[in-house]
Formats: C-alpha cells, structure tokens, sequence
C-alpha cells in the first residue's frame, strides 16, 4: 500500500519551537520565513527559513504582543506590528508615500511571487480589485467578481480570505476560490473555481475542479498541480488544468487520481523530553493544527514543523490505467524523466491485448515532446548564427526539461532491456521496435544507428532475414556506411545481405572506396576496376590493391588485363608504376609471364 | 558478346501449333519395385484414358533415362529429354517421387498440292528447358501449398490418400496450365513490389502488427496492393508460390466482373467511398448472411521445418490481406477491426501510387522496354508484360524476342560471373542482357539504324535512370 501514496512531506522540514502560551510562531509568505518570538522577543526571536543560511537569532524589548513580524527582503529591514494601526522599524528609518488609492477593502491578499495584490471590496467582498507592483510602481489591473453561491439578504460580507488562494500555475497566475457545497444549488459538492488573472486584460473564470464531497478543505499548488486537502477524510486530490480538453470555453476537471492520504510521516522528538533510543512517532497527518500556504507549504504551529509538500510520480503508475492519459500527466510534471521510462518498461512486459495500440499512444506523446524540444533548440542554433545583429526578439536557449525522453534514453532505459528479456515474444519485440521507428519518422526526427542495430540483431538472432531484407528494400533502416559494414558482417549467414550492403553504399555515394574494397576482397578485379571507371575516379586509384587482387587470384589473363589498364593510364598520365609505388614485383611479374616485349614502350609512345 | 540471329518470316497459309501439354505423370519407383508391379508405381496420370501399358511404358522409359544418366552425374541425373515431336521435364520434387510432364513441341503445317496430306514440321528448338522446368516445379509448390509434401499424405494415409489428393488436385490444376504462354517470367517465379515511402510502409507494418496482435489466430500476414507485395510475414519461398496463386489466380477471378473494361495495369481502381469498405475473397462472400460458410482454404508453409498447417483469409479494400483461421466470430472481429483502418491505409496509398504515376511521366510508349530480376528478393518488375489474368499472360512483344530473352537467360545461368549481351534480332529490335551479381536486367530497344557503341549508350542511360538506387555495374 506504500506505495500507493502519492503526495508526500519533505524529508528535511523546517523545524521551530513549537507555539506555546510563551512562544508566538509567525509565517511570512514572502520570504519563506518562520518567526519564533518567545516572550515577546524578550528571551529571544528565532527566524528559520527555508535553507540554513537565513536563519537569524536575535533579541528585542518586549513591548508588548507582537501581532506580525516581518524582514524585508533580504533580512534587512525588520519590521514589527504591535497594535492594529502601527508598524515599527527597529532602526530610525522613514518611510515615503509613493502612491495612494482610496478603496473600501474587506480584506487583501499578496502573492510574493507575481507581486499581485488583490483587495476584497463591495458589500459581499466578492469584487476583487488586483494591483500589480512593479519596479516602485503600482498599476491597477481590472478588477473582477467571484460568483458566489448564494446571494445573501440583507447583503452581508460573504467572500472570506480563507476561501481565496492566489497561485502560479503553467506559468500563469490564477485565483483560486474554493465554493462551498450550498444547499440551495443542486452541485453534489464543492468545487474549486479558478480565475484566470492575465497580466493584461481581463480575469475569467477559466477552471472548475469538482470535489465531489463537503467538508472543510484547504489548498496548495505542486509542480503545477492543484492539490486539495479534505480535512474530514484524511485524504487530498490533485488536478491538473492541463488534462482536459476544452468543455465549451469552461474547463471542468474531475481529480487525476484517486483521493489518497499525504504519506504517513513519522517525526524524531527532540528536546529534554525525548530519550535518545526513542523510535519516531506517527506525525498526525490533516490536523486541525496545521496552516497551509501558497503553493507549496503546510506549517504544524503545534508540532513546530515547517514542510514542503511534494509529489511522487511512482504510486501514479498503479494508479491510472489510461497509459496515454497517464503520459500526458507525467510529462508535465517537473521530475518525470525516469517515471516516464519505467512506465514505458512496465507497459512492454505487461503483455496485455491491444498493446501495441497503447504503445503507439505513449510513443507518440514521447516524440512529441522530444520533437519540440529539437525544434527549439535548432531555431535557437539558426538565431544564434544569423547573428545578433536582429536581435529584437532575444532568444534564449530553451530549457531541456526531464520530459524530454530521447532515443538514447529510450535504448539505455527500456529498449535494449527489453529486447534481452526472456520470455517475450519476438514478433513483439520487432512490432514495439517498428512502432517506436514509426513513431519517429512521423515526427521527422532522425533515427540513430543503434536503434537500427537493435532491429537487425533482433531479427539476426531470430532468424527472420527475410523481414529484414524487406524493411531494407523500403529503407526503413536509413542508409549509413555503419549499416552498410554491419550488413556485410552478416554475409556469411545471409548472402543476401552482401547486396544489400553494396546497394546502400552505392546510394550514399560517398562510398567509392569502401564499394571497391568490397569487390577486391570478393575477387571481382575487373568488376571494381570497371565500377571506379564509371564513377570517374580511376585517374586517382592506386594500382597497386588491383594488381595485388589481380595476382591472387592466379587468373593470368586477368592480371594481364588489369596490368594493362593500369599501364595505358600511367603512360596517359605520364607516370610510371615506379612513380606512383610499390609496383615493382608486379612489373617484374608481368615480364616473367609475358616477357619484357609485352611492356610498352614508354619513351617512344 | 555479339550474337546475330536472323530468323525467317514463315509462309502465308501455314498453320501454327502452339507447344501443348501431352502427358503428366507422377511415380514413385519404391511403390512397385518388382516385375508385373510397375503400375503400383504410378501415382497419378494425365490423361486418364492412356492405356495402362503405355502408361506403364512411358514411366518406365522415364526412370530408365534418370537411372541411365546418373551415372554420368549422380546428384544431378537429366532433366529434359528431347525429342521430334515432343519434350520430356524431370522433376523428383521430392525423394524418389518424381513428376513429368511431356510438351509437344510447336508445329507448322504446310498444305501440298494436290490433296496430298500436309506436311508437319516440328520446331523442336523453340521449347526453352529452364521455362518449362520451372513450370513443372511449380505445379509442385502449388500442390504442396494446398496440400503439404507427397510424403506426408503417404505417412498419414498411405498410397489411397496420396493419389486421391493428387487426382483431385491436378485434374483442375493441369486445365489452368497455359502452356503456350509460359515465358522467362516463369522463371523467375518473381514479386511485383509496390513502391512505398518509408512512412506509410511504416504505417502498414504498424497496422499489420496490430491486428496480428489483436487476434491471436493471425499467424502471418501479407499485404499487398494492386497485385504487388508490399509485406510478408512469410517466408520468402511460401511467400512466392502464394503470390503467384494470388496473383494469376484468385485475384483474377474476383476482380474480372467488377474491373471490367480496366485495360491498363497502372490505372488505380476507383477510391470509392472512404467507410468501411473491406470483404473477403476466401470464406464468407457476406457476412450478414446467416447462412454464411465459415470455411478457407487450407495451406501448408515451412514444410522444411515446422511443417504448418494454416488458413487463408485473403480480405480486400481495394488491396488485400490474408491470414489464419476460422469461424464467425473471429471473421466478424476481422471484418470490423481491419476493414475501417484499411479502407484508410489505402487512401494513403492510393496517393502513393498516383504520386508515383506523376513521376513516371505521362504513358507514351518508351524507346525500350524491360524485365528486371533480382535473386536475392525476387522482385522483379516487367514492362513487357501487359498483365496477367486468369487465363493468359499478355506479352507486348513478339514471341520471337521472348525466346531471346529466354536463350540469353540459360547463358547466364550455366556462369556465375557477371556478364552482357547483346543481340540484335530481326527487324531492327536490338535485346540487351545484363547480369550483376544476382541481378538480371533484359532490355529490347526498338532503335532503326543504331550501331552497337549506341544501344549500350542507351542501356547505360536506362541503368542510370531505372536503377540509380542499386549496385548495378555497367
């Protein structure tokens, strides 16, 4: 069942004095920062962050309770809020108006990260007006209303912040607003709508996840899926907005996978209390203790834990059968790179019916991705190289991220594994070997040698030359000089492949040498005298590897031929055997057998 | 090498026999070794009136001239025997059963005068030994790939069976022999292929494995389109035997009546609607008939080895596939997985094939025409012949040509270097062999007036152009 769980705590928490009637714990959104303030500041203020660097100790007068307290960014600026109307800054510092704008607001949120500002305005707090900072500027972005359920009467404040949550999903910025289940609408639970908030125009309501239950929830944002916790069933979903086609201009999302518990998490006490043997002890998991934030952080004031939540991609395997649909959710996903392989692995040694269907599927979406990649990168390689005299739209490299799965990682990974296990069929093993070709060409990407290589030694080792042949008459295995070599290795047990190999050099038509070392080696002299003629290049071709083949093979007529040929285009060309090499014992042969008249006459010719 | 051959034209009232087939036997000289049992020898005989003493005869005669000549050469006795009138093939398809097929030579009558009766002269070197050789081995491969080796039947049912399956084979089989018609082609024993880009034969492939994956009873699967190959999943022997059953057999008769007026080889069939489109030429003319028969004609590949035993399904959109196994269900999953996506696929194909056509340029008749041949994969590929039929393969080429063609072919059989030739044969036609490595290329130019030096200029030419992509030394 462990691994079933696919939403997990991280291993290295943040980890705090817990809050206590003398110790006050403070969460700061912006800088990932937990306050410990005991007794006010007097016995000390502890700051945790995120990585050790930015923790900071310190002491402060205690003037009584603190309500917020916060640095600013990079620690330099603390500042302490005490009462519901002043702010301190320890050190004298002033502070500027930069610009004012008058709004009734119920509420606000801020999200560090896009630097969005969103304020709760109107009577029901559902017309939500965002402001964007930027660079000591702020803009007004057009503001928008949430749909509420029911509408009160009297009208009353009915939007709550808790309800709200501002996050950064596939690189856009949305607002998340959890409905509540109402009785009066007839919706089976609650939903999770999402508002699309584009820098520019204006927010629509783009996203709907159903819940299908009530209860009281909360949210995060992992590697761009939205996960919602249900306090009452111990359990969270998670949706992914990219994974599933358009519904009309509404999207309407129903959870990737089926609800499951956060790993169970089991925390080492610490502190005077603990005895050093003791074993860890179940962390209990959807407290009512715990505070969760935007994206990705849930806080345990009790405990004095801070987390990260984070996804495993394994358990999602087991847990959606759709392998086309499961692909598609994993190769959005951050570190998807060796999940990807192994679902790949696993669905070639499933042996279901109707594989190769689903095969083809998963080799399909894999190219895909990989052929985008190829094509970004090779635009980015042409940009480069027109030079940067226009670059007006400056390029940046694109970015490899792990769902980009190549045809090395295919053949390290899963291909070459799975053409040695045992027990699979070989005409399966030919079929996913096709398939994954197939799935290349139709996206125009090269096919490398070693996945041809695969091809060939599967079918050698089962005998099927005659498909291997066919495959080569249709070019299915591009040409290359390594192929054209290792079909001649395989001569001897296919004759056939002899042909096949000098009928491939020949197309590539930068193989003269290697086709005439071919025929030498096969006794055919005259055939590869005749074969560099009609190229053109006997001018060039040393005489020397034809006399030697010519000599062995004892066919004097045939020596005399070949010495003859060579002898008209020395005189031609004006050069002696002597001159271009190594012809002597060949000269000297040729007067044994023929005798010295048969030589022609250099000088007088 | 230079050959002229000058042949006279032949007089006006002369009348012309083809070459014709005689007799045909089958004998196995182990079945009745002792004296008076020589008719237990005789497996089968065409035709079945011969008196049975001179059916005992001829084997008799036959085995003799085996028998005598292999004591010049043991492991390769005679093949042929020649005579006036007729000639005799040898054939021991399999250990000690062998077949014979008797083909009286062509003739020409001349009338006399004066009422006397006319004169008959036989043209006993117009018959060509690797022709009819090939016809006889294939009667053989034809039998064992509906009914399996000699030797099995024999095991499983003894002599009875064994003659019985051959009466009933060969009574029809021998009525579909043309012998006047046989031709280099014969061979050959050749596969058209259809030219492909990568892509859709990839397509294919990926078709062609799933369906064989989806029903498990496919053992092989072949494809083909407009009677070329364009996949085998069977080996290349079971693979020619059958394409020439498909091709000059069964497609034929199917596409006769809904092809008729079609003239041309290379015009595509009409694309017809894009839905479902498929239906069987082996077992079920319909399937929504209730009363359909669920049965396919039984074939037996790799008798070598694994010696199987399968169905064959062949089901056509426009093009073919065939397959294994029976019954409706399994014909109606068939029917229903195979037929839409091949209806597809041929689309694809269909655009292929015109692509190729546009290449090719328009049809005009061409200064040469040609058959190719290559060894290693059989495909070969003839511009001579027009197409073939149930009934006759039609040549565009005067007999005459064909029999150079023939006799350039026995030269290249009896070396095993690469060589030319070129003849120039009667009425300005020049032929041209070629042989490179395992592949045999004969041309025949119509060019008045051209000398030697520019008939192979124009061979070259045609090599470069027709066979760029090949090693083909010039």
């Amino acid at each position: 069942m462990s691994d079933e769980y696919y939403l997990e705590l991280s291993e290295n928490p943040v980890q705090f004095e817990n809050a206590s009637s003398v110790n006050n714990v403070f969460f700061d959104e912006a800088n990932k920062q937990v306050f410990a303030v005991r007794s006010g500041g007097a016995t000390g203020v502890v700051v945790k962050g995120p990585d050790d660097k930015s923790s900071v100790a310190f002491r402060m007068d205690d003037k009584g309770e603190v309500k917020c307290i916060k640095f600013s960014l990079g620690n330099k600026i603390l500042a302490v809020q005490r009462t519901t109307k002043s702010v301190v800054l320890p050190d004298k510092r002033t502070l500027k108006l930069l610009k004012s704008q008058s709004i009734n607001v119920n509420w606000y949120m801020y999200c560090p990260e896009t630097a969005v500002l969103l304020l709760s305005t109107t009577v029901q707090g559902n017309v939500l007006q965002p402001f964007a900072f930027k660079s000591a500027t702020v803009s007004k972005m057009s503001k928008f209303e949430i749909e509420l359920p029911a509408v009160p009467k009297p009208a009353k404040l009915s939007l709550s912040e808790r309800d709200i949550a501002v996050a950064t999903i596939y690189d856009q910025l949305y607002v998340m607003y959890l409905k509540h289940h109402s009785r009066s609408t007839n919706s089976p639970g609650a939903e999770v709508v999402l508002y699309h908030l584009p820098r520019e125009g204006t927010c629509r309501k783009t996203h709907v996840l159903k819940l299908n239950t009530t209860g009281k929830f909360a949210l995060n944002v992992v590697d761009n899926l939205v996960v919602v916790h249900h306090q009452s069933s111990q359990t969270s979903l998670i949706y992914d907005i990219k994974l599933r086609e358009l519904d009309g201009a509404l999207n309407v999302h129903q959870p990737v996978l089926p609800a499951r518990s956060i790993n169970p998490y089991k925390i080492h006490l610490t502190g005077p209390a603990a005895a050093p043997s003791q074993a860890p002890v179940p962390c209990e998991l959807y407290s009512s203790s715990w505070s969760v934030f935007q994206p990705d952080i849930i806080i345990s004031a009790s405990e004095g834990y801070l987390w990260y939540l984070q996804v495993k991609l394994q358990p999602t395997l087991n847990l959606l059968q759709d392998k086309g649909k499961l692909m598609d959710f994993l190769l959005r996903r951050r570190d998807c790179k060796m999940v990807i392989l192994s679902v790949c692995s696993q669905m070639l040694t499933g042996g279901d019916k109707g594989n190769l269907s689903v095969v083809a599927t998963v080799f399909d979406k894999l190219n895909q991705v990989y052929k985008e990649y190829l094509d970004a990168e090779q635009a980015y390689t042409a940009a480069m190289e027109s030079g940067p005299s226009r670059s007006s739209t400056s390029y940046k490299r694109p970015v490899r991220t792990q769902a980009v799965i190549d045809q090395s990682d295919m053949y390290t990974h899963v291909l070459s594994d799975f053409t040695e296990k045992k027990g699979v069929k070989h005409k399966f093993i030919i079929a996913v070997l096709m398939e994954y070709i197939r799935s290349l060409n139709q996206f125009q990407i090269p096919v490398q040698h070693y996945l041809y290589e695969l091809v060939i030694k599967t079918l050698v080792q089962h005998n099927l030359f005659y498909m291997l042949h066919q495959f080569l008459q249709y070019h299915v295995l591009s040409d290359s000089k390594p192929l054209a070599c290792l079909l001649l290795s395989l001569e001897s047990t296919y004759p056939p492949a002899h042909q096949l190999s000098l009928d491939m050099l020949k197309r590539l038509s930068t193989a003269n040498d290697e086709i005439v070392e071919v025929l030498l080696s096969k006794q055919q002299v005259l055939g590869a005298l005749r074969f560099i003629r009609s190229v053109g290049a006997h001018d060039n071709v040393s005489a020397r590897k034809f006399l030697d083949a010519a000599r062995q093979t004892n066919d004097t007529m045939l020596f005399y031929t070949i010495f003859r040929f060579f002898e008209q285009r020395n005189m031609r060309l004006n050069t002696l055997f002597t001159l271009i090499g190594h012809c002597e014992e060949h000269v000297a042969y040729f007067k044994q057998v023929f005798g010295e008249n048969a030589l022609m006459k250099q000088a007088t010719a | 090498m230079l050959m002229i051959s000058p042949r006279m034209a032949s007089g006006m009232q002369e009348k012309q026999y083809t070459p014709s087939l005689l007799s045909f036997f089958i004998y196995n000289p182990k079945f009745g070794p002792r004296e008076g049992e020589e008719e237990k020898k005789i497996l089968f005989y065409h035709p079945i009136e011969i008196e049975k003493n001179e059916k005992i005869r001829n084997v008799g005669l036959c085995e003799a001239i085996v028998q005598f000549t292999r004591t010049f050469s043991p492991t390769n006795p005679a093949k042929s025997l020649h005579t006036q009138k007729n000639r005799q093939f040898f054939h021991e398809a399999e250990e000690n059963y062998w077949m014979v097929m008797v083909v009286r030579n062509p003739m020409v009558e001349k009338p006399n005068k004066d009422g006397k009766p006319p004169t008959v002269e036989y043209q006993e070197e117009e018959i060509i030994d690797s022709v009819y050789g090939s016809v006889l081995q294939q009667c053989y491969c034809m039998y064992k790939l509906f009914n399996g080796t000699f030797s099995r039947a024999f095991e499983a049912g003894g002599v009875e069976l064994l003659t019985q399956k051959l009466e009933k084979f060969f009574y029809r089989y021998l009525q579909t022999l043309h012998l006047q018609s046989c031709d280099l082609l014969d061979v050959f024993g050749g596969i058209s292929f259809f030219p492909l880009d990568k892509m859709t034969y990839l397509k294919i492939q990926s078709f062609v494995n799933r369906v064989e994956e989806s029903l498990s009873l496919v053992k092989y699967t072949a494809f083909l389109y407009n009677d070329q190959l364009i996949w085998s999943g069977l080996e290349q022997d079971d693979m020619r035997i059958l394409y020439k059953y498909l091709t000059t057999s069964l497609f034929p008769r199917h596409s006769e009546p809904e092809l008729a007026g079609r003239d041309s080889p290379l015009r595509p069939e009409v694309a017809g609607n894009l839905l479902h489109y498929g239906r069987f030429l082996t077992g079920p003319a319909n399937l929504k008939d209730p009363d359909a028969k669920f049965r396919f004609p039984r074939i037996f590949v790799n008798t070598e080895d694994s010696y199987e035993e399968l169905h064959l399904i062949v089901y056509k959109v426009r093009e073919r596939v065939n397959v294994m196994d029976l019954n409706r269900e399994f014909c109606e999953q068939l029917d229903s997985l195979v037929g839409p996506q091949l209806t597809l696929l041929a689309s694809d194909i269909c655009e292929q094939f015109n692509i190729n056509r546009r290449i090719s340029g328009p049809e005009k008749e061409p200064q040469f025409k040609f058959i190719y041949f290559n060894h290693m994969n059989l495909a070969e590929k003839s511009t001579i012949h027009m197409r073939k039929t149930a009934s006759v393969s039609l040549t565009s080429v005067h007999p005459d040509l064909m029999k150079i063609l023939g006799d350039i072919n026995c030269d290249f059989a009896r070396v095993n270097e690469d060589e030319e030739i070129i003849v120039k044969a009667m009425t300005d036609y020049w032929v041209v062999g070629k042989k490179s490595d395992q592949r045999e290329l004969y041309v025949i130019l119509n060019q008045k007036n051209a000398n030697l030096i520019e008939v192979n200029e124009e061979v070259k030419r045609l090599c470069a152009t027709q066979f760029n992509n090949i090693f083909f030394l010039d």
